[in-house]
């Protein structure tokens, strides 16, 4: 069942400025999605639609088949996990757990058992009676996650809730925020900028730029056949080579270069292809490119040349040999991307 | 001996010297410090200290030799006298009920303004109204309109409402307050939005989330205006004078001309019951001070959020 129905969601501010311009996205059941874009680009504004923080200004948002346009953030049955924890500072963990529930008319038997609970499940127990200035980021982190677990909510709702944290500590907590999860089995949203996170935490991902969905898909679909440039050289790390070109014959047309291509498409696109997919043959065909920098990063290294006025980025596994002057690129078909240069869609 | 003597002293400067070579300059100017915070002491204490001694003496003594700065043996005495001795016109008031009003104004001065100020801020900083950084600006102007400047239009209004010689009309009028509006603006905007969303998101109301988390936070920030205005409240002169005719409502500070104003007669004035009085007068605001006074620097340099 589809615990989350966004439905051409528009937020459109009292200026006139949109800041979310028509999204639909569903989320099914025990399902994390992940909403990843530059900052500016709504994946923030449209989570806090659903939380109930921003009014909607057109569609709907309907959980559990309910529309919740016109609910309070209370009555939706949802939890959020803030970028800066917003945990009361006054109030000690156990009471920053329990404040939701009293707040509800929860029994104290009951408030007391869940907080427990939450507190064993998130090894934060041992801190119950602390405030939270006592803890450290990751356990602030913890308590704040305990915080919605507690609730029982319909669906989680996470924004940026790792970018306070140090590398170390965000990498251990991503994968906590995964694994509790699965546990809880609670569809979530995941709001972030950082195409890593995005990757390893999502089932689905929901690419977004300047308020509208630019891709939905799995990680490995975006990753693999991206729909659009902005998704090509905003997902991966170094981004994916974006070059024009020119297509005709079973051709491509590159810096004056010719190689190989069968497509139906004809006349000019923009060749992408990703730097850790291309293969560097000894043999005279392929795409030829000038090698500039090398940057060694130990398991492999980055090769950055140009193919005629345009710069490329290779990535080289760093048990081969570095190349020198000039290397040719080959490539496998399911490695090559087609974008129509006019609008950036995948052609 | 003596010898001995003369070979220690001559031996030992040459590792003495070194050590008290980097330290002399250190003691050097922390006796400094201390000779200047002594003076400062002395400048801010001594005409207090004086004026306990002398409030010490009789009357008489006082009249003809002025100030004194021994002890004069009529402690008891005097501060009995000041403390319940009935005077005044009717002969009802007592130093201990005037001690009463001021509290009263005092407490209810403090106690209002932070109340009124907290509330008129929560609603410029968490509700959206039409006017709302307009209304704020006019409730900040009201800075340039000190009581003194409208005292006849307010006397005007409390005496139409009938609210003369009453405590009410000495605090209500007063409680307004654009200093204290604007303190816990400030206070209110630095608090992070995301914890009025976090409580929303908990189930908690406007008036829930200004109980639960807004008061709790602004503990110190209440503990510093308290401060500031018990002190202010407790110093009132002009209104309570024009406010309250009948004795029973005067306050201290009122009582300590009352005193002086025997002058017109033939008697020589209590100067010794005036400066008790002012002695009196001077220890509740200083209490509170001493007090709050870890909280009161803490909510002016820091705040827990």
């Amino acid at each position: 069942m589809t615990t989350l129905r966004i439905k051409n969601a528009i937020k459109q501010y009292p200026n006139g400025a949109q800041a979310v311009k028509g999204v639909s996205v569903d989320v099914e059941d025990g399902e994390l999605v992940v909403f990843v874009g530059p900052s500016g680009c709504g994946k923030s504004t449209l989570l806090r639609m659903v939380a109930g923080l921003e009014e909607v200004t057109d569609g709907d948002i309907e959980l559990n088949g309910r529309v919740v346009n016109n609910l309070e953030p209370a009555d939706r049955n949802i939890a959020m996990v803030f970028q800066n924890y917003a945990l009361y500072p006054h109030m000690s963990v156990r009471k920053n757990l329990a404040y939701g529930l009293k707040n509800r008319g929860t029994p104290a038997e009951e408030i007391n058992r869940k907080v427990e609970e939450a507190g064993a499940l998130l090894q934060i127990s041992e801190f119950l009676d602390r405030k939270p200035s006592q803890l450290s980021g990751g356990q602030r982190q913890r308590v704040a996650m305990g915080r919605a677990i507690v609730r029982n909510p319909a669906i989680f709702l996470f924004d940026e809730p790792l970018s306070n944290l140090d590398a170390k500590l965000r990498n251990q907590m991503r994968l906590e925020i995964k694994k509790l999860q699965r546990r809880l089995d609670t569809a979530a949203i995941y709001v972030t900028h950082d195409q890593v996170e995005a990757m390893t935490l999502a089932d689905r991902i929901v690419v977004l730029n300047n308020g509208m969905v630019e891709q939905i898909g799995t990680p490995t679909e975006v990753y693999s056949r991206p729909a659009t440039t902005f998704v090509a050289s905003f997902i991966g790390a170094p981004p994916m080579n974006l070059i024009p070109g020119e297509l005709s014959n079973g051709s491509l047309r590159i810096g004056g270069h010719t190689m190989p291509m069968q497509s139906a498409h004809a006349g000019p696109v923009t060749f992408g292809f990703r730097p850790e997919r291309a293969h560097m043959n000894g043999a005279d065909s392929g795409l030829a490119v000038d090698i500039g920098v090398i940057e060694e990063l130990g398991a492999h290294r980055l090769i950055h040349g140009r193919v005629g006025d345009h710069e490329v980025t290779v990535a080289q596994d760093s048990e081969l040999p570095p190349p020198d002057g000039r290397m040719m690129l080959a490539f496998s078909e399911q490695d090559t991307h087609l974008f129509d240069p006019e609008t950036g869609v995948r052609v | 001996m003596a010898v001995t003597e003369i070979d220690s002293s001559t031996e030992s400067p040459s590792t003495t010297k070194v050590a008290s070579a980097d330290k002399r300059p250190r003691r050097k100017t922390r006796v400094f410090d201390h000779v200047v915070l002594l003076l400062g002491v002395l400048l801010m204490m001594g005409p207090i200290i004086v004026a306990f001694t002398t409030s010490t003496f009789d009357h008489v003594t006082i009249h003809r030799q002025g100030m004194q700065f021994g002890w004069g043996g009529e402690f008891l005495e005097t501060y009995k006298n000041v403390l319940y001795q009935e005077g005044g016109f009717t002969g009802e008031v007592t130093g201990l009920l005037m001690t009463q009003n001021s509290l009263i104004l005092g407490l209810g001065f403090a106690i209002g303004k932070i109340v009124v100020s907290m509330l008129a801020a929560y609603a410029i900083v968490y509700f959206r109204f039409p006017l709302a950084t307009f209304s704020f600006w006019v409730i900040f102007t009201t800075l340039l309109l000190p009581l003194e400047v409208r005292i006849l239009p307010s006397y005007e209004v409390v005496q139409q409402l009938g609210m003369l010689n009453t405590y009410s009309g000495l605090i209500i009028p007063l409680i307004a307050s654009a200093t204290g509006t604007f303190f816990f603006r400030q206070f209110f905007k630095s608090v992070p939005n995301e914890l009025m969303e976090a409580a929303r998101i908990d189930g908690a109301g406007p008036v829930q989330f200004f109980w639960d988390i807004l008061v709790p936070l602004s503990k110190t920030m209440m503990a510093a205006i308290f401060i500031i205005m018990f002190v202010v409240g407790w110093n009132q002169y002009l209104w309570p004078t024009l406010m309250t005719t009948e004795e029973g409502y005067f306050t201290l500070v009122r009582g300590i001309r009352n005193i002086m104003q025997q002058m017109i007669g033939a008697d020589i004035p209590e100067y010794n019951e005036a400066l008790a009085m002012a002695i009196l007068a001077m220890l509740p605001p200083a209490l509170v001070i001493i007090i709050f006074q870890r909280m009161f620097i803490k909510g002016l340099v820091e705040q827990e959020k």
